[in-house]
């Protein structure tokens, strides 16, 4: 097995923990869409680190906290739904992004889908790092996000600074759906955001074990992707990306909990 | 009544928001121990009130609570309905209390509800537990916004006999928006009527009178006086 392989099953175990933990709560927002549409507003950023010959991922996390800081300013003041701000937002990101990359389909292809033989001991570690603090910063805060969800008067009331707090949340989102671009690609990543979550969703009944679910689910797709991926199929196949196996185990994941929650009621 | 009795001096409070007067030169004081109802049609800035009692809206005016006041609010609406959340893991939510002493509190007395979504209680079990959990932090002030929203008719007595229990047992001043001309006669000690602008204050049973409710509402209204008999 190549390092880079194997530097990328671990990456996609601490990617899918951090993707799932934290869009348990992008789900329950019913801003599921949003965490998708976001991750594409990264493709500049990847773009011009590639350009300039610096790290894409710092460039996608630049552009990703940025237009989420800009999109979260501009709702707070004019209550325009996140729903509309990040469709505006990512449609512009793409059209720039493709501007940027030109005739470079290579590189505009890794960008979209995920390129894992990129992956080092180094980044790998950097990630699974940073990822780890996500998780425990969004531990810290998760309550008081889900008070603010089931009524925000009532979170200020209790003293909790609502705004500032889903402010590091999108900044912690931006954070791993940057770190999760090298596993899945922009096009994809949002599929980890999502997916788990909803998969947890449909075996909870309990918040504990719906986020827990949600991070073991995101794990287990992206863990089982990429191993699939690299038994039957690598960089020189028909598909020399591992993001669309990372979906379909996601799928799959998806399918068996919807059978297991109609066969057995769990959330009643 | 002396100055030192007032839990709560409100002075010429004014709410603008976005060009609208949502709240016009109030002024009234509040006895600390009593229950307050707020009445007014719709959109008469009922809501808005209490958000200014809690400092969540900004205000021209003063709102001067006279003593340290710890508030428990229960909001008009709540979003549980999409949430995976057992009542006990709600009941936690910032408190490290007896959740079993909580529900016990509100007459809640089977523990299984414990672990049962938010999103399947009834209406009346879902109120009581927000109430439950607006007491966990043992306030001295009770802000309840509509404490009956989404509760049958039957339900609604025993949750403002259980206030009232409450109030007494537990030394606490309650704020109550409601529309309900026989809970005010029933279970409020002062009201509080309004349309923007202050269309009545005084005690609660003078809602009887005709010329008060022509005050309130410009009409004589129909006033039930006795469950069931208008």
């Amino acid at each position: 097995m190549l390092d880079s392989t194997f530097y990328s099953l671990i990456l996609s175990i601490f990617v899918g923990v951090a993707t799932g933990y934290l869009g348990s709560l992008m789900v329950l927002e019913k801003m599921a869409l949003v965490g998708d549409a976001l991750s594409h507003v990264a493709l500049p950023g990847l773009a011009i680190g590639i350009t300039f010959h610096f790290n894409p991922y710092i460039g996608a996390f630049a552009f990703l906290f940025v237009s989420a800081a800009i999109i979260w300013q501009i709702q707070r003041t004019t209550k325009i739904s996140f729903e509309a701000l990040v469709g505006a937002m990512f449609t512009l990101a793409l059209a720039i992004g493709i501007l940027i990359y030109g005739k470079d389909l290579d590189a505009l292809e890794s960008a979209l889908f995920g390129d894992i033989s990129q992956v080092t001991l180094l980044s790998m570690s950097i990630a699974a790092v940073v990822c780890v603090v996500a998780i425990v910063l969004t531990k810290l805060i998760y309550d008081k996000l889900v008070l603010a969800m089931i009524s925000e008067d009532l979170a200020i009331s209790k003293g909790i600074k609502v705004a500032r707090i889903n402010l590091l949340y999108l900044f912690l989102v931006s954070v791993v759906v940057a770190i999760g671009i090298q596993i899945v690609g922009t096009l994809l990543v949002g599929f980890l955001v999502i997916v788990p979550a909803i998969a947890a969703k449909t075996l909870s009944s309990h918040m504990k074990r719906y986020a827990m679910l949600s991070a073991v689910f995101g794990a287990a797709a992206g863990f089982s992707g990429v191993l699939i991926w690299s038994i039957f199929f690598g960089p020189d196949s028909a598909i020399p990306f591992s993001g669309p196996l990372v979906v379909f185990s996601g799928i799959i994941i998806f399918a068996a909990s919807i059978v297991i929650n109609w066969r057995y009621k769990l959330t009643t | 009544m002396s100055e030192n009795d007032f839990i709560l001096k409100v002075s010429n409070l004014g709410v603008k928001l976005q060009n609208q007067v949502l709240l016009d030169h109030l002024s009234f004081n509040v006895t600390r121990g009593t229950t307050l109802a707020i009445l007014g049609p719709n959109g008469a800035g009922k809501t808005v009130l209490l958000k200014t009692l809690l400092n969540l809206v900004p205000h021209t005016g003063t709102v001067e609570w006279t003593e340290k006041v710890k508030i428990g609010y229960v909001p008009q609406y709540v979003a549980v309905s999409d949430i995976p959340m057992s009542v006990r893991e709600f009941l936690l939510i910032g408190n490290g209390v007896d959740v079993e002493n909580s529900l016990r509190k509100v007459r809640l007395m089977d523990n299984s509800i414990l672990d049962k979504r938010l999103g399947v209680l009834s209406g009346g079990q879902l109120r009581r537990v927000l109430i439950a959990w607006a007491l966990n932090d043992n306030p001295n002030v009770l802000l309840l916004d509509e404490p009956t929203t989404g509760v049958d008719m039957d339900s609604e007595e025993p949750i403002y006999l259980m206030l009232n229990e409450i109030k007494k047992t537990q030394k606490i001043t309650i704020f109550l928006i409601t529309h309900n001309i026989h809970i005010v006669q029933e279970y409020a000690d002062a009201l509080l009527a309004l349309n923007k602008c202050l269309t009545f204050c005084g005690p609660a049973a003078e809602i009887a009178k005709p010329e008060i409710q022509r005050q309130i509402y410009g009409e004589t209204v129909c006033v039930e006086t006795k469950r069931g008999e208008n």
